[in-house]
Parts: structure tokens; sequence; C-alpha cells
């Protein structure tokens, strides 16, 4: 569960004060799919930093799980993302010279799990994500745009993470790729009731969600339940 | 992160560049293999002048004549010059001096020696029966003076190889022939082993007659020239220092230390000046090495900061999914101590062959010690960890936001 209370962020430049976010409240509970939306510059990208603890607020409290962690040092900042938030971005960022098992298996290195329990999770995490188990031993720059998120999916997943945090997660896909990428999302969400946040700026992708939190200017302009969900279909 | 996971991940980043890995350990590879070499050189050479002083005897204490000085006498005659040890000093050392194995005076000088047409002018040593004992000389043919000969005042002598050889020629038989040293006839009993040139006098150009003879017929004094003391062993050579130069004072009646006419010399002394020498002459050469080591370091430095920054987007990534500053940074100090650390092994190779190649080819002796090999390894590691806590230092220190951002 995640409980944002009047969350600012202002950043500073010398004596300057730039205000991103101007108060943003808001509570997601287990199990929602909830899709954060705005055009660039509305503070969406400094939300998301906050709600992935790699950065803290400059006022308010973000409560996730019942722990406090807006005035968490960077070290247990980085224990939060490593048991509790998984990542995937619109760059992907894997290791390009290393397998994918090596890929997904990263979060589990620093986490110190027991190497025979890291590779039963990563194969469930790889299956839970869709990638067909022949591409589990390539390398990762030989596979195409779509594997590639699929990998990255997986290694959001292997940690067994509260919630899922993904960065406009389609804005490398083309939008059939897009769609699959968006499907395996809704069904990591129903079938396996996993927490996912989405980022992005397209209306169009929002509407995968079941929820979508409409921000700009630093602050919510909307947050609505998504009656007109679109559902991807996907046939393995 | 286990040990393992910290082995994975350097094998797994400094094979992705294996050009720039092999360049950048080739700078460490060169520098603790010059270390190596050089320092083998310099303890080649302290190896090979111990063991020379060595040869001249073991655990050996040499008592010389001093400056003689009379009452009212202003003029010094110079150290060594003074006819101040007798025969008798000896004996009392002998009896007084209970830690000496042997002791064995000398007369010597050089004499022309003539035998059969041929002549050379060499060291007449005057002796005892303890004398190989004490200066560590074998016999190679017939035998060396008895006490039997010193009490009888035989007309006997024991030839040096050298000698021998410019008298009778190379390797001639000379047992039971006869030699003349100053007008004085001798009989050859036997002839020394071949012992090389020690630096210190070549001890295989000499003739060894009895100690009374030489003072008799050559002399014509009882003066002996040096006083050799075997000790028993190496732990009581001060003390026994100690106790002739008291010895000696008292029979020779002086009372301040200073002004002794003689002088007590301990081999441990000079062994320990001359190791002194060859160490600071070894430092020196490896100092000299040093300096390659520690550009080798500067490269492996440059190596890391470049990684860095190729990698600034990885370390986000890293960060983001959980990774605390100290597994970024021991990644980072990882690889470089890794670096130098196989550098170090390569480098000790490197060394050894070029050891190995300068005594064979310039005929100098070389000697790789394992503590040379140790320390090597030490300074590599070391290197490592101090050219290499700089950039890791900077990878863990990198905001995640910006990191993942970095294009």
């Amino acid at each position: 569960m995640i409980q944002c209370k009047e969350i600012t962020k202002s950043y500073y430049n010398g004596d300057v004060e730039t205000p991103v976010l101007k108060g943003i409240s808001f509570q997601i509970e287990k199990g929602e799919f909830v899709a954060i939306m705005g055009p660039s510059g509305s503070g969406k990208s400094t939300l998301m930093h906050i709600l992935g603890a790699l950065d803290t607020p400059t006022s308010g409290n973000y409560i996730l799980d019942h722990h406090d962690v807006s005035m968490l040092s960077d070290d247990e900042l980085a224990d939060i993302r490593r048991t509790k938030i998984g990542f995937v971005f619109q760059s992907f960022n894997l290791l390009s010279r290393a397998s994918v098992l090596r890929n997904v298996m990263l979060p589990l290195v620093y986490a110190d799990i027991p190497k025979h329990e890291r590779v039963i999770s990563v194969h469930h995490a790889l299956r839970a994500a869709g990638l067909s188990e022949d591409r589990w031993h390539h390398l990762s720059n030989q596979l195409s745009g779509g594997q590639i998120q699929r990998v990255a999916i997986a290694r959001a997943l292997v940690n067994k993470p509260t919630i899922i945090l993904a960065d406009e997660p389609t804005g490398n896909l083309d939008t059939k790729t897009g769609e699959v990428v968006l499907g395996t999302f809704q069904e990591l969400n129903i079938k396996d009731h996993h927490t996912i946040i989405l980022i992005t700026h397209e209306p169009y992708v929002a509407e995968h969600a079941d929820r979508i939190i409409h921000i700009q200017d630093g602050m919510i302009l909307e947050d609505k339940r998504n009656h007109q969900k679109r559902i991807v279909h996907l046939n393995q | 992160m286990t040990t393992t996971d910290f082995f994975e991940e350097t094998y797994a980043s400094l094979t992705v560049n294996k050009v720039r890995t092999g360049l950048t350990m080739l700078g460490i590879v060169i520098g603790i293999g010059s270390v190596i070499a050089m320092v083998s050189v310099g303890q080649g050479a302290q190896q090979s002048i111990e063991s020379s002083i060595q040869s001249i005897g073991s655990n050996l204490i040499v008592i010389t004549p001093g400056v003689q000085r009379g009452q009212g006498f202003q003029i010094s005659s110079g150290r060594g010059s003074a006819q101040t040890l007798k025969q008798e000093d000896a004996d009392a050392i002998v009896k007084e001096v209970s830690l000496a194995r042997a002791v064995a005076p000398e007369i010597s000088r050089r004499y022309q020696v003539t035998a059969r047409g041929t002549n050379t002018n060499t060291q007449v040593v005057g002796t005892v029966e303890v004398y190989p004992l004490v200066r560590n000389l074998e016999v190679a043919e017939g035998s060396f003076l008895t006490d039997n000969h010193i009490r009888t005042l035989a007309r006997v002598a024991v030839l040096g190889p050298t000698t021998r050889d410019d008298l009778f020629g190379v390797n001639a038989d000379v047992i039971g022939q006869s030699i003349r040293i100053n007008k004085v006839d001798f009989k050859i009993i036997g002839v020394t082993k071949a012992k090389g040139g020690s630096g210190f006098g070549n001890q295989d150009d000499m003739i060894f007659v009895p100690l009374s003879t030489a003072q008799r017929f050559l002399a014509g004094n009882t003066y002996v020239t040096t006083i050799s003391i075997q000790a028993q062993d190496q732990q009581s050579m001060s003390s026994i220092q100690q106790q002739v130069t008291d010895l000696l004072l008292g029979r020779h009646r002086i009372q301040d230390p200073q002004l002794a006419d003689f002088s007590v010399l301990n081999q441990t002394d000079i062994v320990a000046t001359a190791s002194s020498i060859t160490n600071t002459f070894t430092m020196l050469l490896g100092a000299i090495a040093g300096i390659s080591l520690i550009v080798g370091g500067i490269g492996i430095m440059n190596m890391m900061l470049t990684t860095v920054t190729e990698r600034t987007r990885e370390i986000g990534l890293r960060k983001a999914i959980g990774a605390k500053k100290r597994d970024i940074s021991l990644q980072f100090l990882a690889e470089s101590v890794a670096l130098t650390f196989l550098g170090g092994v390569l480098g000790v190779f490197l060394g050894w062959c070029i050891a190995f190649l300068i005594s064979q080819l310039a005929g100098i002796i070389t000697q790789i010690s394992s503590g040379s090999v140790m320390l090597a390894f030490g300074v590599s590691a070391a290197i490592g960890i101090l050219f290499g806590y700089y950039p890791a230092r900077r990878a863990a220190g990198l905001n995640p936001i910006e990191a993942l951002r970095y294009e």
C-alpha cells in the first residue's frame, strides 16, 4: 500500500527555488493498476523518483507498506528499492554484454539471495514476463525491443516487489510491441495481483490502467477510475 | 554480494574490452617485472659479497696491530705498523678466552721465492696447525703444518695453488720438492685447495710455513702480524671481542681503550657493513624500478575513471535496483585490484625471466627471494586499492537519477 501525503519537491539553483511538486496526496492499494499521466514538465518524473525511493520529498510524507520513507539516507533508500520496488525504464537499461539470465538475476545478487534460490526466482520471473525459454541464454543485445522490455519486466519482478514502477515502458517501442508490453502488465496485475504504477504522457497508454492520476504543474488535476480500460488479449 | 558474485562481475567487466585491460595491465606487469629483476640483481650482489666474506672464515675475529705511540713520541707511524702483538699474546688468549674455539697467530710478509730457476714474489705466512680451521682453508694434496713442525722449527712449506702454478707449472706434483724463501730452503709438504679470489686478497697465492720457523729464520723476531680467532658460535663473538680487548689492554698496560695499540675486527661487523652497502644499492635499484610501477598505477586509475564515465548508466541502474554505495565502490575496487594483482603475477614471471637472462647473458648472480615476490604482490594489490579508490568513490557517489539519464 502506498500513501502520499502533501508531497512537495523543490529544486534549488542557488537561491532560486523551483517548485516541481506542489502538494500531492493520493493512496494506492495493493493490487491496483494505476497510470500517472501528465505532459512533460508536469512533475510526473519527479513523482516517480520519489515513489521509486530514488529521491526524497522536500516536505510531506511518503508511506510505503506502513513505513515512512520520506526522510531516509541514501543506503536506506537503496534497501527500500532492493526489497520493495521493481523498475521498468523507457530505455530498458539492461547490461548489454550479459545474458538474459544474468540481467534478471542482478537484483538478487545485491539482495544476497543464495545461488540456487536465484535461479528458481529468475525462471519464475521470466515465465511471468512471458519471454520464451529459447531466448534465456541469449545476450541481451541479441534481442528485439519487445523481448528486451520483457527481460526488464522480469528483472523488476524477480525480487517480488511491493510495486512495479514503469516509466514510459512503451516509449521506445512501436505500437504493436508496446501493446504486448502493456498486455503483459495487465496480465501480471490480474493474474498475480502485482501493484503496477505506469508513468506516461500518452493518454492512450494510460487507458490500459484501471485508474488514471492526471498531473499538471505539480498538482493532481484529476484522479479517476478508468471505465474505458483497453484490454490487450495476449495470444501466447 | 558474495565473493563469487564479485569475481563474476569483475571478470565480466574486465573481459568486455580485452585490449584495453591488457594494455593497462602491461603497465603493472612492466613495473613489477622491473622491480623484481632489479632487486634480484641487488640481492645477488649481496649474496656473492657475503659468501666471499664468509670464505675467509666463519665466526672470525681478527686482531691486528694498531698505532704505536710511545711516551713522548709525537710521530704516529700509522695504523697496523706497530709491532705490538707477540706470540705470548696469542698464548694468553688461548689460555684465558674460553669461548674461542681456535686461535691462529700468524706472521706474514712478502718475500721473493725461488724454485728451480723460477721465482715469484708472494705472501709468506708463518702460522700454526689450527690456521686452516680458522680461515676455512682446505688442503688438496699432502698435509698442513702440525704442532710438531712448529716445535721443531721445521723448514717445511705448504703452497697455495696459484703459487704452485707460478713456481712449478699448472698442477705440477710438488710434494717433496724444495723452494727457497729469503735464502732459506723449505721442503714442500702440501698444497691448499683453490678458494678463488675473495676481494680481500687472493688466498690462493700464499705460502704457509711454521710460525716459529718464520719468526726465527725469516723475520728474526717474535712479533706476530695478525691473530685470528674463531668463536664457538655467532652469539659469543661480541663477548670474545670484549674479553680479548680487555686482556690485551691489560697485557700491554694501556688504561685508555682509545689508545689501544691493536685493533679487534669482528667478521659480523664486516658482513653487516657490506650488507648495508648492498642493501642501499638494492633499494636504489628497486626505487628506480618503482617509478615505472607508479606510472603503471596511474594508467590503471586513468582506465578506471574512463570506465566509470562509460558505465554511468549501468551504475545508475545498479543503484536503482538496490545496490548500495559500498557495493558499487567495492565492485570498482575489485576491478582495479584484479588488474594489478593479475599484472603482479605476470610481472613476477617477467621479472624472473629478466633475472634469468641477466644471469645467463651478463654473468651477474641474481637472486629472487620469496620476500621480494611477496612484496611485489603486496605492492601491486596496494596500488590497485590506491589508484582504484578515487574512481570507485566517484562511481559510488553518483546520483542514481542523473546516472540513469546520462547519455
